[in-house]
């Protein structure tokens, strides 16, 4: 058995940040009582400017709001005295812990980037986010083994022994692993160890060790016992300290003593835990099972006024989307947009595929085709996408197939983007019905679908979608009259008296008259 | 252009006909001459074949039909053609068509019903759907009906039409018969199964009609 435990060190603010259009631009989360906020966490390009967590937010928005930057004075900056004169209300006067660093930091943004119109934006930091994105994750650690744990808070351990054989070596998996995190924007650290106890104290002070049987006693060994989980062991008694008191400091000092005597002094909680992280003990997790339903939400700051404005939006949810569905193995073939209005009733536009499909950027393409024929009924407050069920995804391979069947695969690619823009009663298919009236059989698709090849009558190649009057454009009747009298039971019935006339231009028109009536109608033409 | 615009390089030396000829600005005019364009496809008329340059319509290029509305005899024309690729288990597109066809019409014709797609679209829709049918590539024939289509539109698709290696025809009205087309064959339906061939690139614009009846 092999446990990968993987660690989110920032889950909250990335979670956050994946939601915004550009991550780079300066971003804390906030937390606390309405009249005390202060900074939970803050990106890299907040932290630069001096935001750190614990500042109360006014403080930090302070950082941001001078008239005048230091970045552009910066050369002079060094200068006490100019600087006074220039940016006598600047911040980072005011700030103690801010004129430290201020020299190197202005040092570095001044050939880069131009951050002086730059706003602090912040949000709510939210406790259910954070599960929520663990919960995602999970379900994306799904597409690597069927043994995933949501055990450990702000962690996920999975098993990958089985795996090993299809995605390994493990060098190559946890590649794989780390270049899809990061692409996905969530920094971590993992560690691989033979089982899931000892993976997650690990993690704690290493990334990317990986330890087998043999070298994990040793590996855990050398670890300190505050980080060696064993706070959470027993509530009520202090066992770390206890421990410290004693003049433990490692695990491996107490894997050093008798077994009996350890149990006897600090109890049977720390002789379970210490059998646990050395693979002893078995731990029963419970395993995730992802959801066979995909729901997510993107609340946007300002109403968005244009579909245009949904372009960013709808890429991320399709992005998770098409994670959510690699981990699950599968695809979708229908979903749903649902558009948050300001006021008014929600609009929803139902998104169907001809296929089965979970490439984000082919999603992406086709939703943009749908969208084109959307109106928005008003300002967007919201965009949620929810596709009710999944379906089994064959993906096909490109570089197997050859002539006829490349040929149906690009003839299945043109028809849904034809279909998607077109929309499905656009691109219609010639089916030839059983039924005499013309129109039932060719507007209406009426009847049983003709099986046999019989030769009727003469048909015209083009039928007119409505009769058309025509008196006086008819100079003679070539052959007729085919007397059609059908459709007595649905209260449709016609009785007409069909001809192939020669047309006033020399065409060849398919006309009807009523038996008994004047007038003659145009219903088609021999092409 | 064709001999008209050779014959106005005559007095030049011969080296720089042959550049003009190497750069495809001019081509030499030649009966029964093989087309530059890619393999012929037999349009099922002998008597049209023989005319042509290749032997048949010009692949993976817009052949443009001129006439003055629907029932002018395209479906004669065509459907020889039309039978023998969707028969084949080839899909024919037909964009915006004069009309509903009429299935047992066609069936009748020999057309395989279940390879034949038409789209009931108009306007800009149709130039769009045209060109992403013709570059898909995997379309036998695309037929579509473009009044709306200008000499800069009908080059684009002619474009598409290269790229995607697919046959295509353009319907378009009468009127345009003086406007310039990029189109390498362009010919005018008269009726009574009747046309024109008024230009066609790599051989002779015969001056006479050609009768083309009901298809071999």
């Amino acid at each position: 058995m092999r446990w990968v435990c993987l660690l989110f060190p920032r889950l909250a603010l990335e979670g956050a940040l994946r939601r915004r259009p550009d991550p780079e631009a300066p971003f804390a989360l906030i937390d606390g009582p309405v009249q005390r906020q202060c900074i939970r966490a803050a990106n890299r390009a907040a932290r630069e400017q001096g935001v750190k967590p614990g500042q109360a937010l006014g403080f930090a928005e302070a950082l941001f709001n001078a008239p005048e930057h230091v970045q552009v004075n910066a050369p002079l900056s060094k200068a006490p005295g100019h600087v006074q004169i220039n940016a006598p209300g600047h911040a980072h006067f005011n700030a103690p812990d801010a004129s430290p660093d201020r020299g190197s930091r202005s040092g570095s943004r001044s050939g880069s980037r131009s951050d002086s119109s730059q706003r602090l934006e912040t949000a709510l930091f939210d406790v259910d986010s954070v599960e929520r994105w663990r919960r995602r994750l999970a379900t994306w650690a799904y597409g690597f083994s069927a043994q995933v744990s949501l055990h450990y808070p702000h962690a996920l351990v999975f098993e990958v022994a089985s795996s090993l054989d299809l995605l390994g070596p493990w060098p190559r998996l946890e590649a794989r692993l780390r270049a899809e995190l990061t692409a996905l924007g969530f920094s971590h650290r993992l560690v691989i160890a033979p089982n899931p106890a000892a993976a997650r104290v690990l993690v704690n002070v290493h990334d990317g060790l990986a330890v087998d049987d043999t070298g994990l006693e040793s590996a855990l060994a050398t670890l300190r016992l505050d980080r060696a989980g064993l706070a959470s062991i027993d509530a009520d008694r202090d066992i770390l300290q206890t421990l410290n008191r004693s003049g433990f400091q490692r695990l491996g000092e107490l894997f050093a003593l008798p077994r009996n005597a350890l149990a006897r002094r600090f109890g049977g909680g720390l002789m379970r835990h210490l059998a646990e992280l050395r693979g002893e003990w078995p731990l029963a997790l419970d395993y995730h099972r992802p959801t066979p339903r995909f729901s997510r939400a993107f609340e946007f700051d300002q109403p968005v006024h244009a579909i245009a404005g949904l372009a960013f939006p709808l890429k991320r949810l399709l992005q998770e989307l098409g994670v959510f569905l690699m981990g699950q193995d599968a695809g979708v073939e229908r979903f749903r947009l649902t558009f948050e209005l300001e006021d008014g009733p929600p609009q929803t536009v139902e998104i169907g595929l001809l296929a089965v499909q979970r490439d984000p950027d082919t999603l992406l393409e086709l939703t943009r085709a749908h969208l084109e024929r959307v109106r928005l009924a008003g300002p967007v407050t919201t965009l949620t996408l929810f596709a009710p069920q999944l379906a089994a995804y064959a993906p096909i391979r490109r570089e197997l197939l050859e002539g006829p069947a490349r040929q149906a695969q690009a003839w299945a690619a043109l028809h849904q983007r034809l279909v998607a823009r077109l929309g499905q009663p656009a691109l219609k298919p010639l089916v030839e019905h059983r039924e005499h009236r013309p129109e039932k059989a060719v507007l209406n698709g009426a009847g049983p679908r003709a099986r046999d090849a019989s030769a009727g009558p003469p048909r015209p190649g083009w039928l007119a979608s409505v009769p058309q009057r025509c008196d006086g454009d008819v100079v003679q009747l070539l052959a007729g009259p085919e007397r059609i009298e059908s459709g007595w039971w649905d209260g449709d019935d016609i009785r007409r008296d069909y001809y192939l006339a020669q047309w006033a231009d020399g065409r060849q028109a398919w006309v009807w008259c009523e038996p008994e009536r004047q007038g003659w109608y145009l219903h088609g033409w021999f092409g | 252009m064709d001999i008209a615009a050779a014959a106005r390089y005559g007095g030049r030396p011969m080296s720089s006909l042959e550049s003009l000829l190497d750069s495809r600005q001019v081509w030499r005019a030649q009966a029964g001459g093989v087309s530059d364009g890619g393999e012929a496809i037999a349009s099922g008329h002998a008597e049209l074949d023989a005319l042509l340059p290749g032997g048949g319509w010009p692949s993976a290029a817009i052949s443009e039909l001129l006439s003055s509305g629907a029932g002018n005899g395209e479906l004669a024309l065509l459907w020889p053609l039309l039978s023998r690729m969707t028969r084949e288990g080839r899909p024919v597109v037909l964009v915006s068509p004069p009309g509903v066809p009429y299935p047992a019409a066609w069936r009748q014709a020999g057309v395989a019903l279940e390879q034949c797609h038409w789209l009931d679209v108009q306007g800009r829709e149709a130039l769009w759907a045209t060109e992403q049918c013709l570059r898909a590539g995997c379309c036998a024939v695309v037929v579509a009906w473009l009044p709306q289509a200008d000499s800069r539109l009908m080059r684009r698709l002619q474009v598409a039409a290269t790229s995607g290696n697919t046959l295509a025809f353009v319907h378009r009205p009468l009127a345009k018969v003086t406007e310039a087309s990029p189109a390498p064959l362009r010919i005018r339906l008269h009726r009574h199964a009747e046309l024109e061939i008024l230009k066609c690139r790599g051989g002779f614009a015969p001056a006479r009609r050609i009768a083309f009846g009901a298809g071999a």
